[in-house]
């Protein structure tokens, strides 16, 4: 018999998991969402670029409950919300499992501005509920979560902690590059930040911005360096969501990766939904942040390299 | 040949003619964005460090490196001597190249030794050695929760943390990959 101490010592983190987990769940009971649950084993997943699915037998597990929950939304529900295990293949680091919980909400009077507002809403109340303070340490850095939190453009973004602006780094094909050593370790360091209006070619599902279509409406939310959420005011005409799908595809062709079948129920129905917004967080981080925790790997039972 | 799939720390790919070890791996991807294998490596000939962000797609060579199996014989100011298992002959490696694999070296020790053109650069040392404890506080009466942790020394002077039950004396199996507590050996 061997007993599993590293497994025991996650305890205090599981607990606190389930803690924040039912925080999350009476937040959204008492604004009013649905919790809603859809299949996690779908025929294809939305095609993204750099988004792959893990196949299971001729369908493949979902890599986010999106297009599920819109066709909620073209039926009527809404604001919905759900909390649900996600697959995405080859995502493995000190932030990533390729099986993670994905917290997805909706809600469908409103654009991505708002959701900005419900971010700093609900991470408040879940904080307070675990007896935290108006301010969080992570890892060394001093989060504060009182006030408006800081709201920047990419555009801008790019302009205060790179040497060259967005434009530039698409055209030299390092935006991720310097998304990830330049941009994002400075992001949410103070105070948690929301960095938004990507550009178009980096939001295949999400509306553009009326008076500039060279940005997308989409944010992220950072805090201590983290990307914890990814919101949009979502794309409605179907017409036009075919046409990205379409160009997703043949990007995935290029970089020589497998092509997912168009989601052609999602997009017959899509024409029935509201103007909405939408946003998903990764839980498993925010539970990191919480509790101060370096690692994904210390706020789940199991990783894969566990089973 | 190895693929981004493949790196992690401790792997040891060839990089402009050098061989180069894998210090410090992350994988980053912003949010839509492609896959980044952040790595830092160190040069195992002159210790250089570099950091390098690699796509999908991107391949390495392996360093290429002879093993030869010697035993480990004793530690003296930063060397480290060892013995050819086949000709005797004894060499003796830096404390700097050794890096974490130093913390599980006890004497009479077999172990990989590694040359770069007849030059010992390094060691690969099993992924789970066992270990001695010398230095530990006692098991804190009551505790019973299993779920805490507390310092151990090990014979060689490396320092991790252990669950409560852990009393000096013990032989412990340590992960050489993570440098973490795996089990307790039963004597």
């Amino acid at each position: 018999m061997t007993f599993n101490w590293g497994l025991a010592r996650k305890r205090n983190a599981l607990t606190a998991r389930a803690r924040i987990i039912r925080e999350i769940r009476r937040y959204f009971e008492e604004e009013g969402y649905l919790e809603v649950e859809t299949p996690l084993r779908i025929p294809a997943p939305a095609p993204e670029s750099h988004i792959d699915a893990i196949p299971s037998g001729e369908w493949f597990l979902h890599t986010s409950p999106e297009l599920s929950m819109k066709r909620l939304l073209a039926a009527g529900y809404g604001p919905v919300f759900q909390i649900c295990h996600c697959w995405r293949e080859g995502e493995r680091g000190r932030l990533h499992l390729p099986e993670f919980t994905m917290l997805e909400w909706y809600r469908t009077d409103a654009g991505y501005l708002r959701l900005m507002d419900e971010c700093e809403t609900l991470i408040r109340s879940v904080t307070a509920a675990l007896g935290k303070g108006e301010k969080i340490i992570y890892q060394g850095i001093e989060i504060d979560l009182r006030g408006k939190w800081e709201r920047i453009t990419v555009a801008e973004a790019f302009s205060r902690y790179t040497r060259c602006s967005m434009t530039e780094a698409l055209q030299n094909g390092i935006f991720d590059e310097l998304m990830v050593e330049e941009i994002e370790p400075r992001l949410g360091i103070s105070g948690p930040v929301f960095i938004h209006d990507y550009p178009a070619s980096r939001g295949a599902l999400a509306r553009l911005k009326a008076d500039d279509p060279t940005v997308a409406e989409r944010f992220e939310l950072y805090m201590g360096g983290m990307e914890l959420a990814n919101a949009f005011s979502e794309l409605t005409d179907p017409s036009e969501q075919c046409s990205r799908f379409i160009q997703e595809q043949e990007q995935r062709r290029t970089l020589g990766k497998a092509i997912y079948s168009m989601p052609e129920k999602f997009l017959d129905e899509l024409s029935g939904m509201p103007q909405a917004s939408g946003i998903a967080l990764g839980l498993d981080r925010l539970v990191m942040l919480l509790l101060d925790l370096p690692s994904i790997d210390e706020v789940v039972a199991f990783t894969p390299e566990e089973l | 040949m190895y693929t981004v799939a493949d790196l992690r720390k401790g792997l040891k790919i060839t990089l402009d003619g050098d061989p180069y070890i894998v210090i410090a791996f992350d994988f980053a991807k912003p949010g839509k964005g492609q896959a980044l294998y952040r790595t830092k490596m160190r040069n195992m000939i002159n210790g250089t460090i570099l950091d390098r962000t690699y796509r999908s797609g991107e391949t390495f060579e392996p360093a290429s490196l002879e093993e030869r199996t010697m035993q480990f014989l004793y530690k003296e100011d930063n060397a480290y001597h060892f013995m050819d298992n086949k000709n005797y002959e004894q060499i003796l490696i830096n404390e700097d190249a050794l890096g974490d694999t130093k913390n599980y070296l006890i004497d009479n020790l077999q172990a990989d030794v590694l040359l770069f053109r007849d030059k010992a650069i390094g060691v690969n040392v099993p992924n789970f050695v066992n270990l001695r404890v010398v230095k530990t506080d006692p098991w804190a009466k009551g505790d019973t929760s299993g779920s805490d942790s507390k310092p151990a020394t090990v014979e060689t002077g490396y320092v991790l943390r252990v669950p409560p039950f852990i009393e000096e004396g013990e032989l412990i199996t340590i992960d050489t990959r993570t440098g973490e507590y795996s089990t307790r050996v039963k004597s």
